[in-house]
């Protein structure tokens, strides 16, 4: 029963990375952007609805009406002022400028927030508990997981059947002709950035309810993202919920042979898949 | 004479330090088939992206219904109403059939070319408008090409080499269905390594070679010694 705790723990664990990755996997997807700044941008997001709770007083979860759309104007932005100009053949410029980036959001946190950790307070959702089949399941960690599998539900459907998606896609197949279409690439990379920015406003909240957060963990929760991404294989968001899945699991499991081990664990098993299947396990892009 | 639709100025356009063009003067009138003939590398294709907007030139070297426009993007050119069906028909490989026509579309400009219309043109598309575009054998995919380029609605459509690569008899099922396209009033840029199609369809021809014009005049009446000339240069 342990066990089985364990890995229903991790899955639940897994909706949060699925979440973190979930923008990632957008932006490289429409635009092969690798933002690095990504993780910085979580806890951005975090910081952000620590600021709206204490200043209106609101529930985190409420406080999402407020920094979903705040990312998504920073988003759009970031992509049109900034990250546009570093996009053409050589993929070095936009890991050079989002990693400078990073350096700028975490200092800019560091001189905001200063580096105390910081957590939000979510009132009784922290501590809820269901009993289900022996199992004692919290609120929150569930709620995560159901947000997980919504947010993914919803790109999948603006990706496969809307305008947007359509515009997405065809900009990610080939620039140049996409603009024949009368699509402006950039107006359409400042919208993928804006909903990118949109999803990782909420995983940023659901981080801050979650655990104490300060403005250095930006990279951890960057590499639980990437991770979780290459494990379900570039390009497909399910994939990315079932990456984040795995890799939760495996944190679960590893911390429950011991307790030093969860991270660790976490790494060994994606580096075992990145070995065995380098295009993750359900690859939608053919490189 | 009717007033150029379009009209090119002294073109010039470089890559990097490689000249592609010198100095084109071009002009098609309303209602009017051009064709542009050449061999490899005398420019043609050049020609095509720098008048869609895919490669950029001083503004006035290209003009649209008098307004300068050699220097706006690609997408502001084709909300203008320029559509380019371009060589080796790049569909949008996650796209379905369907789907590539409507985002052909989607600049909204009124006009005769409806998903309709596209597929009365081409009934082979409707039964397969649900499939992966890339799943099509290559004459399809010319079709979904110039469908797409119709879906905008375009005054000028630029058709870029579209028999290069398919069965001589597709070729000759595309072309028979040229007028039929181009009848409603729109005018056309076509370029074509076949000189004997591309006279066949057109009113007036443009021979390109190293980047220049070496000869232009009417399709029907030129003599064949003279293009020969013009085309590979040689006395």
């Amino acid at each position: 029963m342990e066990w089985v705790n364990a890995i229903v723990q991790g899955t639940l664990l897994g909706g949060l990375y699925a979440l973190f990755a979930a923008g990632l996997s957008l932006i490289f997807g429409v635009m092969r952007l690798v933002n690095i700044a990504h993780g910085d941008l979580i806890v951005l997001g975090a910081y952000l609805g620590l600021s709206v709770t204490t200043i209106l007083g609101l529930h985190p979860l409420l406080a999402l009406i407020v920094v979903v759309p705040a990312m998504a104007g920073i988003g759009y932005v970031l992509q049109r002022g900034i990250l546009n100009q570093t996009l053409g053949k050589d993929i070095l410029p936009p890991l050079l400028v989002t990693f400078g980036l990073s350096v700028i959001i975490q200092n800019a946190l560091l001189e905001t927030y200063s580096a105390d950790p910081q957590k939000m307070n979510a009132g009784a959702l922290e501590t809820a508990s269901v009993s289900l089949g022996g199992l004692s399941l919290g609120v929150l960690p569930v709620m995560t997981f159901a947000i997980a599998v919504v947010v993914i539900a919803l790109l999948q459907w603006v990706f496969y059947r809307t305008a947007l998606g359509r515009a997405f896609r065809a900009t990610s197949d080939n620039q140049e002709i996409a603009q024949l279409m009368g699509l402006n690439r950039r107006h359409i990379f400042g919208l993928a950035m804006a909903l990118a920015l949109a999803v990782t406003a909420i995983a940023g909240i659901m981080l801050g309810i979650r655990t104490s957060f300060d403005p250095s963990i930006g990279g951890g929760r960057l590499i639980f993202g990437f991770e979780a991404v290459i494990i379900g294989g570039l390009g497909n968001l399910w994939g990315t919920l079932a990456g984040g899945v795995i890799l939760g699991v495996a944190q679960t499991i590893g911390a429950k042979i011991d307790p030093g081990w969860q991270l660790l664990a976490g790494h060994l098993t994606f580096l075992v898949i990145l070995a065995i299947k380098p295009n993750g396990l359900f690859p939608r892009i053919n490189e | 004479m009717p007033e150029p639709i379009l009209k090119l100025n002294g073109l010039e356009a470089f890559y990097g330090d490689f000249q592609a063009l010198y100095g084109i003067d071009l002009e098609v009138t309303e209602g009017e088939v051009l064709a542009i003939i050449g061999a490899n590398g005398a420019g043609k294709t050049t020609l095509m992206r720098s008048i869609s907007g895919l490669t950029q030139n001083q503004p006035s070297m290209v003009q649209y219904l008098g307004n300068d426009i050699g220097a706006l993007r690609a997408d502001e050119v084709a909300a203008r109403g320029i559509a380019l069906v371009p060589e080796g028909r790049q569909l949008f490989p996650s796209l379905s059939v369907e789907e590539n026509l409507i985002i052909g579309g989607q600049i909204g400009r009124k006009g005769p070319w409806s998903l309709e219309a596209v597929y009365k043109l081409f009934p082979i598309l409707q039964e397969r408008r649900h499939q992966q575009s890339t799943s099509l054998s290559g004459g399809q995919q010319q079709m979904v090409a110039i469908g797409r380029a119709l879906m905008a609605n375009p005054d000028l459509i630029l058709f870029d080499e579209i028999s290069l690569g398919l069965a001589p008899i597709i070729i000759k099922d595309i072309y028979d269905a040229l007028p039929g396209i181009i009848g409603e009033g729109m005018s056309a840029l076509i370029v074509e390594q076949d000189i004997t199609k591309a006279l066949s369809v057109s009113q007036r021809f443009y021979c390109l070679q190293e980047g220049r014009v070496s000869l232009e005049g009417a399709s029907a009446t030129v003599a064949r010694g003279d293009i020969s000339r013009a085309y590979f240069g040689v006395e």
